[in-house]
Order: C-alpha cells, then structure tokens, then sequence
C-alpha cells in the first residue's frame, strides 16, 4: 500500500495531476449541475405560478 | 443533412438528449472506473516510471480540449450559416468545458513535465500550443460576454471561432517549427511510439471516459441554456 | 475618385493627422523597444540576440493599439452605414482600411525598425531580415487584427478585449519573423521568410472576408 502511494518516487507528481484533474472536473460538474437544478426549478416555479 | 435539423429542433433536443443523457452518464462512470482501475494497476514504464500515470489523464484532457474546439467551430458554422439558435447555444456552452480541458491537459502536462525536463514549464511545442489554446478559448468566452445582444454575440463570437480553427493548425505548426528551431525534441508526445500494450487499454478508457464526461455535461449545459431561455420567454410574457 | 480609394485616402488621412493613430503607434512602438534594455539590463550581446523578438513584439503591440478604432470611429458615427448603403462591397472597404492601416503603421513601424536595432546593438547581417521580415509580415498584422477591431467595434471597451482575442492569433507571425532575424545571424537557412510571406498573404486575403462578415452583423438588426 506504501509502494502504492509513493508512486516509486514520483508521487509529488502524479497526487498532484489527479488531484487537480479530480478538482477541475469536479467543479465543472458542479458548477454544471447545479446550474440546471436552478434552471429547472425556476421554470417549474414560473410555470406553476401562472 | 435532414437528421442535423431535426436534432436542431430544440423541443427534439430536449427528447434526445433526455433520452441519452443516462446512457451517456452510466458509459462515462464506467470506462472512468475501469480506466483509472487498469491505469493504477499497470507496471511502471521502463522509461518514465510512474509518472506514466499522468499520461493517462492529461492525454484525454487533450485530446477533448482539442475536439471541443472543432466541435466549437463546426456549431459556429451551423449557426452562422443556418441562423439556428440552437447551434448559437452549443458553441457557446461548448467554450468553458473546452477551457477547462484546457487548463487541466496544461498542468498535468507540466506536472509530467517536470521530474522529466527538471522544471514544471519548459517551452514544450505542445505545451506552447494548448497554452495558446487556452487563451484562444478564453477569448471566446470574453467576446461573448462583452457584447450585450445576444444574436450578436453569436454570430460574433462565432466568426471569432472559425477565425481561430483556420489558424490553429498555423499556430500548432509554427510552435512545432519554433521549438525545432530553439532546442530538441519534445518528449510528451501522444500516440507515439512509447505507449505500450499494457498503457493502452487504461489510456483508451479513460479517453472513452474524458470524452463522454464533456458529451455528457455539454448536453447538460445546452439543456439549461434552453431552459433559461424558455424563463426569459415566459418572463416577458408575462410582463 | 473611386470608391475603394476613397475610403482609402480618407483612412490614410484621419490616421496621419495631427494627433492621429499613426504617430502614436510609432511612438509606442519606440517606447516599448526603449524599455526593454531598462527591464533586462544593457548587456549588448544579449540585447543583438533578442532585438528581432522584441522589434517584432513591440511592432505587434503598437499596431493593435491603433487598431481598435478602425471601424469604431466609423461605427459611432454612422458612416459605416453609408458606406454599408453604397455600392462599394464590405469586403473591399475592409480591404481597403486594412491597406490603409498598413501604411500609416506596418510600413512606417518597418522603417523605423532599422534605428531601433542600433540601440539594441544587432549585428550589420540582421538589419536586412529585420526590415525584410517586418514589411512581408506587418500586412499579417494589420489583417488579422482588423478582423478583432470589427468583431469588436460594438463594445464600448473594446480596446481591452481586442488584444485578448487577437494575440494567439497573431502568435505565427512573431514566431516566423523574430525567427527569421535569428535564422539570418546564425546562418540558418530556416524557410522563415517563405513561411512568413505565406501566413501573410493569406491573412490579407481572408481578412477582408471575415471583417465585412463581422461588420454586417453589427450592422444588421
């Protein structure tokens, strides 16, 4: 398990690309998602309403 | 050329992609898993080590980044041409991920970069040109947001788009030709002769993977633009 | 007069008055090579080796401050419309402005270049390129940065956006013609000028296309 997160040395390198890689997309995906939740809500709240 | 109108129809977009979107979710969440699964579980290079593992996202990142531009472009091109909204949408929603991949294929490019060059930013070709890349795409994103009317805005930043993918493979030239022309040879190149069978099959799912997660969430986001159209619509009505 | 020399002579005209677009860009353009030595130090053997990169940045960054005016004047003031209403084609009235922002700024930024490399000590072999590589390659500049200067002239800060859009874009013209200075001082025969003169040309001849495309859908509605 050890051997696994040193990363045979290089693990100052590859942690950071999937940790970055992993925050970037994860952040499109939220900031994505949430955008269509509100989008949907409003409009269901719009509809509604009328 | 029937089937592209009628996918552009936005009310059959809303069905399809709909219908799609799960499939497309469920395709991604597995090649992801079983990409990242195979990649960590696959022998270090005899050259590179571990930090062959980066190859297997920052190859992906790239390789959407570089399709969403085309993607980009051809949107841009039905837009202009056809004046369909729906394209005007696409290119638009289409820049932020494109932007995203971007910047993700620069840092785990310069991550890789650095226990191989000695420096996390060496003028790399290929790193020159997805810097350029990035700024082409934030360029975009500014134009479009610059410009209040929105039919404007499209068909302006859409100009900007076919502009940029005429002159991207002059950009991706004259940095290869520079980089000749200012030291050796690149050493981050994909699908060259250093991907081995075993790195293949982790680097195939996981381009599987990035590239459905940008289908998936590109949809998404045309899906909210159309709805938030559909809000501004009623609003007016209504008032 | 024909139309396309109208507008022409008329661009040449308002860019070469007193206070117009041209001397500032020379000026600029002198003031940004001034401050290089200041950033980096006056080591005259590092400075004949960056001189061609830096003439060529600073020429780049002096023509796009005179650029973005090119069609906003016109814009504002409603003659965009008339000349849209007269039969002189969009694509040749972009042509024409383009020539004309050539050779109120390309051109003469070109023939300053020579005095400046003094000041960055370039060696007699790189003077030729210099100029060479700058006259075959500004057009480039003036062509590709029109295009941003019409995609841009409906917004009101659009000098701030314009750089931005235009630079990557402008990126193989700096790197063919700085390289082309360095290929000539290290005796490399590198293809630069034929590369430049290709860029160049094509820019000059799809430019034209794209500006009166972003002209009219400013125009329209």
């Amino acid at each position: 398990m050890e051997a696994f997160f040193a990363m045979g040395k290089y693990a100052a390198y590859v942690w950071p690309a999937y940790g970055i890689s992993l925050l970037g997309l994860g952040l499109a995906i939220g900031f994505t998602l949430s955008a269509y939740a509100r989008a949907k809500k409003r409009l269901a709240a719009l509809e509604s309403g009328k | 050329m029937a089937s592209i109108f009628e996918f552009a129809n936005p009310k059959r977009f809303m069905n399809l992609s709909g219908a799609v979107l799960p499939w497309l979710a469920v395709v991604c969440v597995l090649s992801l898993g079983a990409g990242l699964y195979l990649g960590f579980t696959a022998p270090p290079d005899y050259q590179q080590g571990d930090t062959v593992k980066i190859m297997f996202i920052h190859v992906p990142a790239a390789w959407v980044a570089m399709m969403c531009y085309g993607l980009m472009a051809v949107a841009s091109l039905l837009g202009l041409v056809n004046r369909h909204p729906l394209a005007d949408v696409a290119a638009k929603t289409a820049a932020p991920l494109g932007a995203v991949f971007t910047a993700l294929a620069l840092i785990t490019g310069s991550l890789w970069g650095k226990p191989m060059w000695g420096a996390y930013w060496v003028w790399d070709a290929r790193l020159t040109s997805f810097l350029l890349l990035l700024f082409l795409y934030l360029g975009y994103i500014a134009l479009w947001n610059a410009i209040e009317d929105e039919t404007r805005a499209a068909r302006a930043a859409a100009i900007l788009a076919l502009v940029g993918v005429v002159n991207l493979p002059i950009i991706e030239f004259s940095v290869d030709w520079w980089n000749t022309l200012h030291q050796g040879e690149s050493i981050i190149r994909s699908g060259g002769p250093l991907i081995a069978g075993v790195f293949l099959w982790p680097l195939g799912l996981m381009a599987v993977g990035y590239t459905t997660l940008f289908f998936t969430l590109w949809m998404i986001r045309i899906r909210t633009e159309i709805i938030e159209r559909r809000i501004r619509a009623l609003q007016l009505g209504i008032a | 007069m024909n139309p396309f020399s109208a507008v022409l002579f008329r661009d040449m005209r308002l860019a070469t008055r007193a206070g117009g677009s041209a001397a500032l860009a020379l000026a600029f353009f002198a003031a940004v090579a001034t401050l290089v030595p200041l950033g980096v130090g006056s080591d005259l053997h590092l400075l004949s080796r960056i001189a061609g990169g830096v003439l060529w940045i600073a020429a780049v960054l002096a023509a796009l401050l005179s650029l973005d005016r090119l069609f906003q004047s016109d814009f504002e003031d409603g003659s965009l419309d008339l000349i849209a209403l007269s039969p002189l084609p969009l694509e040749s009235m972009s042509f024409a402005k383009i020539a004309a922002h050539w050779l109120t700024t390309g051109l003469p930024l070109t023939l300053l270049s020579p005095l400046l490399g003094v000041l960055f000590g370039l060696p007699p072999a790189g003077y030729a390129p210099l100029v060479l590589s700058l006259a075959i390659g500004t057009p480039a500049v003036s062509a590709i940065g029109a295009i941003g200067a019409a995609l841009t002239l409906s917004i009101r800060r659009g000098g701030l956006i314009l750089p931005f859009i235009v630079l990557p874009l402008l990126a193989p013209a700096v790197i063919f013609g700085s390289g082309a200075v360095l290929g000539v001082l290290d005796g490399l025969s590198n293809g630069a000028f034929w590369l430049l003169g290709a860029f160049s040309l094509v820019a000059v001849l799809l430019a034209p296309f794209a500006c009166a495309a972003a002209v009219r859908l400013n125009l329209a509605g």
